[in-house]
């Protein structure tokens, strides 16, 4: 029995060994011992999604996924998304159409949106709406993140997307 | 806030598990899929000293089908995993109809049948259906295996049948008969939060009758609801609305809803009486035009 776990992972193409408190969630791994501070710790009990991050390609709820469950584990993050050029299409519509405003909320809106078009390349507003359901922003009243994940999966499919 | 310290182990096999949670002692918890575990630790609603992790277990994985008209789903099926297997779709579709109201796609990728069950929340969504649709709970412990019907399984607010060092290996759902129908509805603030009320429908369908219905109420009480008299009301009846009205007037001695934050005892009958009425439509394929 310990209060203490030794993990290997990867995170963002990177492996990473710590010692953590069992009790660590995800997120605060992520910030507070690698010091990645693209996700956000919000609500801290799986209501907000501020803190979507993917774990073997999977979104997750980071504050709800204990590091100390991870070991072997792959983890990406906004930042390495954002590293890769994965996203870089979302992440241009989100300026073009201002949706982000504080930004608190984005990096897991970018992840939700990026997950939906994996497996939806041509969503309705309404399957947006409802893929982003777990997301919360308190700035933009959503309609400028439904709009730009409308516009950049028009822009996939080859097509100019709603002005 | 921050989950309590914690000592945490991680089982490596079933054996090993059970060997662990012994170890552990009872206030130990094991960790599935800690979709609503995590939550609780957040809150300090639960100090359980240790978490016995049991996410890797082989043994309580996947989706089979047994002698054609059973299908036996391992505990630590994901949500995700329900709402796209193909055997669910075919065999099981009132599960596949389901999964889309049960939180958001971050937490159905983590959130497990098993976990959900053994949770016991009066409002989630699978309690309901598992009774529903006469699903077995397959109960485990060290020694043993025993077979718990749904309906018996849930004994109150959070509590379920489960005895110490007993932990859930898979659930059995029968598979869907000719002319069965299945639906679910439900009415939540946001999508994918917790109903404020929902309730989940079978029923045979002869012509245009209902043979025995089976309607389980959820977040209207401290566990799942079975509506025996609204059931006894609509049984054997065509869906008009007559007979819609009669089954609205028997569910009002079927439920007993305690007050909670979605509003008042009235409140939660009137929601339930609009619920049984769009769920008894949807059975017999009358569509309303915006259900949830």
């Amino acid at each position: 029995m310990t209060t203490h776990i030794d993990i290997t992972l990867t995170v963002n193409g990177e492996r990473v060994s710590r010692r953590i408190e069992a009790r660590r969630h995800l997120i605060d791994f992520l910030r507070l011992d690698l010091g990645l501070m693209g996700a956000h710790a919000g609500c801290e009990h799986g209501f907000c999604g501020a803190c979507t991050v993917r774990v073997d390609g999977a979104i997750v709820r980071g504050c709800l996924v204990l590091a100390a469950t991870l070991d072997a584990a792959q983890v990406e993050t906004i930042e390495g998304v954002s590293d890769s050029g994965e996203i870089r299409d979302l992440q241009d519509a989100f300026i073009a159409r201002n949706a982000a405003q504080c930004g608190y909320c984005t990096p897991g809106m970018l992840l939700t949106a990026a997950d939906l078009l994996k497996s939806n390349p041509a969503p309705t507003r309404e399957q947006i709406r409802e893929h982003l359901s777990g997301n919360y922003c308190r700035c933009t009243g959503y309609h400028a993140i439904v709009d730009a994940v409308a516009a950049a999966a028009a822009r996939r499919n080859g097509k100019t997307g709603p002005k | 806030m921050k989950a309590p310290p914690l000592c945490y182990v991680r089982a490596a096999t079933l054996s090993e598990a059970f060997q662990l949670w012994r170890d552990a002692g009872p206030d130990a918890k094991l960790l599935a899929g800690g979709q609503s575990l995590l939550a609780t630790l957040a809150f300090r609603l639960s100090d359980p000293g240790t978490l016995v992790d049991i996410s890797r277990l082989r043994e309580l994985r996947g989706i089979t089908q047994i002698a054609g008209s059973v299908v036996r789903v391992g505990a630590l099926t994901t949500h995700a995993e329900l709402g796209r297997h193909e055997l669910m779709r075919s065999h099981v579709p009132l599960i596949a109809e389901t999964v889309p109201l049960i939180a958001h796609p971050a937490i159905r990728n983590r959130g497990t049948i098993g976990g959900s069950l053994a949770f016991a929340d009066p409002a989630a969504e699978l309690p309901a259906c598992c009774i529903a649709l006469d699903a077995i709970i397959v109960a485990r412990n060290a020694a043993d295996e025993r077979r718990i019907p749904a309906a018996q399984f849930f004994t109150g607010l959070y509590a379920t049948a489960l005895k110490p060092y007993e932990l859930i290996a898979a659930v059995e759902f029968p598979a869907a008969k000719p002319g069965e129908r299945t639906t679910i509805v439900e009415l939540a603030r946001r999508s994918g939060d917790y109903a404020m009320a929902g309730v989940a429908a079978k029923a045979r369908l002869a012509g245009a009758t209902l043979i025995e219905p089976q309607l389980v109420f959820f977040g209207v009480g401290d566990r799942p609801v079975m509506a025996q008299r609204a059931m006894a009301a609509i049984g054997g009846q065509q869906v008009l609305a007559t007979t819609i009205a009669a089954a609205q007037a028997a569910l009002e001695s079927d439920l007993d809803p305690p007050a909670d934050q979605h509003g008042s005892p009235q409140t939660k009958r009137h929601l339930a009486r609009v619920l049984l009425a769009r769920a008894l439509k949807r059975l017999v394929g009358i569509e309303e035009a915006h259900s949830a």
